[in-house]
């Protein structure tokens, strides 16, 4: 029987690893991919608390994540593809119109 | 034993390949590397007795999200991307924060405190089959907020293909 600290630490590291990415990365596909990371190491937590708490609803909200990283992943990418049709780039730092 | 054994490797291989992913220089690779990384953790679901979610992370991730990511990466043909820089200018301060937060989640972890549990034991679980349980509850006590998610598939549909379709010659 694996401790619920272990699951938990794992995801933490998954979401920093996230993080990291989507800070440090130019490419916005990359950046993209980090928040997909992101959504995963939610999901490993939920899985394990789902798990060590006998409780169904932590696989439920996994199912309910999924799907929106489905539907999100859709709307991203069409972002990405009508931002490349635009400025001809996927670097971040070099769209700069609005000096965010 | 073998348990914790298997949760070593899932979880070093996981890491591993979430720093290759962020961190390779062409984005193809990168995608290869996340898929690679979705099937690791559909084996984690494995372990912690979630076949049906295994099996969904392999079809819905594997099967659509990266693929569609592969299919943006080889459209856009990023052939340059091989020689100029990766990283932003300010990269220390992302790994800084990001470290930040991974220090915060550990320290707040430790006063987790684990509340009564639930009805779901493996033992109904394994009687039942997880399937059939997930299925339950999911369209009796779940109900509603699964038409929601239905009704946000389909606004992502309408959504990605108004975005992404080519401007007619009369709007511009």
């Amino acid at each position: 029987m694996i401790p619920l600290q272990w699951y938990l630490w794992l995801s933490a590291a998954m979401f920093a690893i996230g993080i990291a990415g989507f800070l440090i990365r130019r490419n916005i596909i990359i950046m993209f991919m980090s928040i997909e990371l992101m959504l995963n190491a939610a999901n490993v937590s939920l899985v394990s608390f789902g798990h060590h708490l006998q409780d169904m609803r932590g696989q439920i909200l996994v199912f309910f994540i999924i799907a929106v990283a489905a539907a999100e992943a859709a709307i991203g990418l069409a972002i990405i593809i009508a931002l490349f049709r635009n400025r001809t780039t996927t670097y971040i730092d070099e769209v700069n119109e609005m000096k965010g | 034993m073998i348990a914790q054994l298997t949760f070593a490797y899932l979880a070093g291989a996981i890491i591993l390949l979430s720093l290759l992913v962020i961190s390779t220089k062409n984005p193809v690779h990168s995608v290869l590397f996340m898929l690679l990384m979705f099937f690791h953790i559909a084996g984690l679901y494995l372990t912690l007795n979630a076949e049906f979610l295994a099996a969904i992370q392999v079809m819905v991730y594997a099967g659509a999200i990266l693929v569609l990511f592969l299919f943006v990466v080889l459209l856009l043909n990023l052939k340059e991307e091989v020689a100029v820089k990766r990283f932003v200018v300010r990269w220390q301060y992302g790994v800084a924060s990001a470290l930040a937060f991974f220090l915060f989640a550990i320290l707040a972890l430790q006063s987790f405190v684990a509340g009564p549990k639930g009805t779901i034991t493996p033992e109904l679980i394994k009687a039942e089959t997880n399937t059939k349980v997930i299925g339950r509850i999911l369209y009796t006590e779940f109900l509603y907020p699964f038409e929601i998610v239905s009704a946000i598939l389909l606004i992502a549909i309408i959504g990605a293909v108004s975005l992404a379709k080519k401007r007619l010659r009369s709007e511009q």
